[in-house]
């Protein structure tokens, strides 16, 4: 029988009588996730202030940025997130093989979002949409592409090190250190990364489609 | 319940490997250690702080005065004093250094780096925090940020030099300033300590939500944990945002991005309600803890339960929710819409009520109490003191038509002394003279504990309180040369007075240095409880406690202050104890 | 010394009349608590035999301790409302108000009246520096504007204080109310040269006014048509 203080400490799942039910690691993210909702709403927050103020500055949907191609991006990180449920969902009924499958292909795709990205920022610097003020000649004014850039880029930081911390959850599920009884490193990934999708749904319908 | 849990494993020492001294000491996960880091980082950065202050205080004494050139002005380069003349350039970056300093780097630090570590699993009953590696990668992500922050003074063009506050256009191109790698350097470590705290924060909410010891509900939790929660959650939401705005500020000076250059479509004034929108919660981060250390000295000072503690907590969070609405008020002369100002005036009055009823509520428990004036209850009581003026004032710059007039004056340099200095940094010295005990195993030296008390009190008035004169005068902040605007040119002699008193003061906190080093090798051997305390870190722990803290799990039977309770023989009543205390033997530390 | 500059607008009236009632009512309270806080550490401090009464505290004294602050910032609030408005407002700049504009720059203020065609923002405009000329008993409404950072227009003997901010035209008005030389400040930091950004404020009676502008060659005059020195609250 373990003390309740250790039994927070692992990554073991076992929910308390004190605290809110939920296992350290688990609280842990919940709460850094709502650091994250603040930083988020930050920046996308002055991109809505920025757009009221001077409207004209920005461009209409499609104008400047490649709306299918991000739709489809959008299309592939809400996938990952799928395969990120069925990896959890694996190791809660101990199926290892799952584990490691599906963690892998989360993992890939979330790799294929951010090289899309890239090829989308390649593309649109070369027609002159740039995040400076020297070098910018799209539709629009500098200020579009201070925003976007900011914005998506943030974003697009948080996708690397989500995929870099699932490569490390594929590291560690090779050593066999998942069980039915303690895999919180898997759920809790879990949790980041569906956040960084929802975050990306709104940036994608606020910044590519509004 | 309580019976079903058993020792509590990492403190067994029989199979737990002794740490090498770089573990133990440097890359610990001790909480307590880590608390320590911080205690001397952050003591150092109030020295620094400190210095910036006398550098400043002498060009107000002596505006361009060759006749008194500035003493250890040669140790300078010529781009910041020549021939012991402070260069304006140089006395703006003292400004804002100072307050970046102060209040990132000391105050902040001090106030939760150091407390809401050592304290937090030792007043909940936990043996630790929930994350002890990344409490250990806090301190070593905020060790570099001052670092960095300390590289900016050597660099070429100085340091950042547009304020603490940072106003955009001034500090988002260098062109307005000179300041080129100095006002980088200093976003870049502002934005790496801003890690550093959410890390903590992190840590210090998901330790008190889940590893509260059997018996500790949550209104037993002794108020500087409680003040300490509150402020990780504002830390929590707060921070993100200034990142965000300092990064955006990064981006316009490095990348040429253009959020706050108005020319090409950005807004200064987005920068001013971004910054403050982090800015005035963090200002209740600034002095939160400070009130939650007061409120514990003088109870245990006074021998008596805190007056009103489910009021002290309902205004704890009251002063942390109503902190998110007043931010336009740093902006009443912006040109902002005067209607958004009206709205922010209303909420500000609001935010007037709360801390109010913490000032009644300790002095209703000094009411009838047996008080005892040991160095931390007169610094608590001063706190108290002092605060009183530091809020009243504020309530003139509440006033939106009055702060017309008053603001960007030295009212309002007054009036953040008052709460910053004469409340935290009262709080802070009441607070580690407190827990040094516990932290050390030995007791700050009395004697010079009150004498540096008493001349820091004293000095701290002579120093501050004139300002509100000089405000009321018209004269502004910032202003490197007063005597250029006839009408302030009179007030040489009293900024004459106030710098020497400042002197003095900084000279008088050499007191508070010394007993604090001395004692940690001569200090008198501490007890396990010398304040006759309540709370868990005096009544289940020896000082100083051992990885794991506790022995065992301590079970909780009552709230912190039960301090001369019927019930009980002696005056105090251990959280943990079940039945009535037996007697206590005369304190030691009391008079 | 260290006490409000003499008053020289309208504007004073309302803003000192607040600031005294702040002093009484926070005076009072300082004096009080300050008071109270000593009493206490003399009447209670620890003697031999002496022990404390054991109290959690008392709900009723919490409420009126809690009411009484929150009724008088309420009132401070309320009392501040109506000259705020008065003295913010774009509605409230008087129609009739002389129109000067005021450009801040690093480090100077340079102020710009109509010339002789009457509008503002022409050829014959007179621009000087560090310097504001403007008749007494008649609002004036200062157009500010800055051309780098964000100053801030400061009068102090007026009660008048406006950042101008780059990208953005601020209209801030005022009327004085006695005649003579003023200072001008700028209260917001704005880089190595702002301890020099100060200026005069010169008011001249009606007539003198109207010779000034002839002598510098600047716009029409105004007349004896001033609106009363009293300002309408």
């Amino acid at each position: 029988m373990t003390t309740h203080a250790a039994a927070l400490d692992r990554g073991g799942m076992d929910a308390t009588e004190v605290g809110m039910g939920v296992y350290n690691m688990k609280l842990g993210m919940w709460v850094f996730l709502l650091s994250e909702v603040m930083f988020f709403t930050s920046l996308i927050g002055s991109y809505i202030i920025l757009r009221s103020a001077h409207p004209d500055m920005f461009a209409q949907p499609g104008e400047v940025l490649a709306v299918n191609l991000t739709a489809f991006n959008t299309f592939l990180l809400i996938c990952s997130s799928v395969t990120m449920v069925l990896a959890f969902a694996a190791i809660e009924r101990g199926d290892q093989a799952k584990l490691k499958a599906w963690l892998i292909a989360t993992a890939l795709i979330g790799m294929s979002f951010l090289g899309v990205q890239v090829y989308e920022y390649i593309q649109l610097s070369s027609h002159g949409f740039v995040p400076s003020v020297e070098g910018y000649s799209a539709a629009g004014a500098p200020l579009y592409g201070s925003t976007f850039y900011t914005m998506t880029g943030f974003h697009g930081f948080h996708v690397f090190v989500g995929v870099l911390a699932l490569w490390y959850l594929v590291i560690q599920a090779f050593r066999g250190k998942y069980t039915v009884a303690n895999h919180g490193a898997v759920e809790i990934t879990g949790l980041y990364w569906h956040f960084v999708d929802l975050v990306w749904i709104i940036l994608f319908t606020i910044v590519y489609l509004i | 319940m309580a019976t079903t849990l058993t020792e509590h494993a990492p403190h067994a020492d029989a199979h737990h490997h002794e740490l090498s001294f770089v573990r133990k000491y440097i890359f610990s996960e001790d909480h307590k250690i880590i608390g320590i880091q911080f205690l001397f980082m952050s003591l150092f950065f109030l020295l620094v702080g400190g210095l910036l202050a006398a550098i400043m205080r002498w060009q107000l004494a002596y505006p361009t005065d060759a006749a008194n050139p500035l003493p250890g002005g040669g140790l300078f380069p010529e781009t910041m004093v020549n021939n012991g003349i402070i260069l304006p350039e140089f006395y703006n970056s003292a400004v804002t250094m100072h307050g970046t300093i102060m209040i990132f780097f000391a105050i902040m630090p001090l106030l939760v780096g150091v407390f809401a570590n050592y304290l937090i699993p030792l007043q909940i009953g936990a043996p630790d925090m929930a994350f002890p590696k990344l409490n250990m990668a806090s301190f070593w992500t905020a060790f570099p940020a001052g670092l960095i922050m300390l590289a900016g003074f050597f660099v070429e063009g100085g340091h950042s030099s547009a304020g603490w506050t940072q106003y955009a256009p001034l500090s988002a191109d260098p062109e307005w300033t000179g300041v080129y790698a100095g006002q980088r350097l200093w976003l870049i470590s502002m934005i790496i300590l801003g890690f550093a705290s959410l890390m903590g924060a992190v840590n210090y909410i998901t330790t008190v939500i889940n590893m509260r010891a059997p018996g500790m509900t949550w209104f037993r939790i002794p108020l500087p944990t409680w003040a300490l929660f509150i402020t990780a959650i504002l830390i929590l939401l707060a921070i993100p945002v200034l990142t965000g705005a300092l990064i955006m500020l990064l981006f316009d000076q490095t990348i040429g991005t253009t959020f706050f250059a108005s020319a090409t479509g950005g807004e200064p004034l987005l920068w001013q309600h971004m910054f403050w929108f982090f800015g005035h919660p963090e200002v209740y981060i600034l002095i939160l803890p400070g009130m939650g250390f007061v409120s514990e000295i003088i109870a245990a000072g006074s021998r008596k339960p805190i007056f009103g503690y489910a009021a002290m907590v309902l205004a704890i969070i009251a002063i942390a929710f109503i902190g998110w609405l007043v931010w336009g008020h740093h902006m009443f002369q912006s040109g902002m819409n005067p209607m958004l100002g009206m709205s922010f005036m209303v909420t500000t009055m609001i935010i007037a009520v709360p801390s109010a009823i913490k000032v009644f509520n300790w002095l209703g428990t000094m009411w009838r109490g047996d008080l005892h004036f040991h160095t931390p209850m007169l610094h608590a009581v001063a706190f108290v003191a002092m605060f009183v003026i530091g809020g009243l004032s504020g309530v003139f710059v509440a006033s939106t038509p009055v702060d017309i007039f008053l603001h960007d004056t030295y009212f309002v340099v007054a009036h953040i002394h008052y709460v910053l200095f004469g409340g935290s940094l009262f709080a802070i010295f009441g607070a580690i003279t407190f827990w040094y005990p516990k932290m050390f195993g030995r007791m700050m030296n009395s004697t010079l504990g009150k004498i540096h008390f008493w001349l820091t009190l004293i000095f701290f008035n002579l120093v501050f309180f004139p300002m509100h004169n000089l405000g009321i005068a018209g004269m502004m902040r910032r202003i490197y040369d007063f005597t250029q605007y006839e009408y302030l040119a009179p007030f040489q002699g009293l900024q004459l007075f106030i710098s020497w008193s400042a002197f003095v003061l900084i000279g008088a906190q050499f007191i508070f240095a010394f007993n604090f080093l001395y004692s940690l090798f001569r200090g008198e051997k501490a007890p396990q409880n010398p304040w006759h305390a309540n709370s868990l870190e005096w009544t289940a722990a020896p000082s100083p406690p051992p990885h794991g803290n506790f022995a065992h799990t301590p079970t909780v039977y009552r709230g912190p202050y039960e301090y001369s309770h019927p019930d009980t023989p002696g005056d105090y009543w251990p959280q943990n104890e079940p039945g009535p205390a037996a007697p206590a033997p005369e304190p030691v530390y009391a008079e | 010394m260290g006490w409000l500059p003499e008053a020289a607008s309208t504007f004073a009236d309302s803003i000192d009349g607040i600031f005294y009632l702040i002093l009484a009512i926070t005076g009072v309270i300082f004096v009080g608590v300050e008071a109270v806080l000593l009493w206490f550490a003399v009447k209670y401090r620890h003697r031999e035999g002496r022990k404390a009464y054991h109290t959690h505290g008392n709900i009723r004294v919490e409420v009126v301790w809690t009411a009484l602050p929150a009724v008088l910032v309420v009132l401070i609030g309320v009392l501040s409302i109506r000259p705020w408005l008065h003295i913010r407002s774009p509605d409230s700049i008087p129609p009739e108000a002389y129109a000067v504009d005021m450009t801040a720059k690093q480090f100077e203020w340079n102020a710009s009246y109509v010339g002789p065609d009457g509008a503002m923002g022409t050829d014959d405009d007179v621009t000087q520096r560090n310097q504001l000329h403007i008749p007494v008993g008649r609002p004036v409404v200062v157009m500010l504007r800055s051309e780098d950072v964000i100053h801030s227009f400061f009068l102090p003997e007026f009660r008048v204080k406006q950042d101008a901010v780059p990208g953005m035209e601020t209209a801030v008005w005022f009327q004085a109310t006695r005649t003579g030389e003023f200072n001008l400040a700028c209260a917001e930091l704005c880089g190595t040269g702002h301890t020099r950004m100060g200026g005069r404020v010169i008011v001249y009676s009606a007539d003198d006014f109207d010779a000034w502008l002839l002598a510098e060659g600047a716009g029409p005059p105004l007349g004896a048509r001033l609106a009363s020195s009293t300002d309408q609250p």
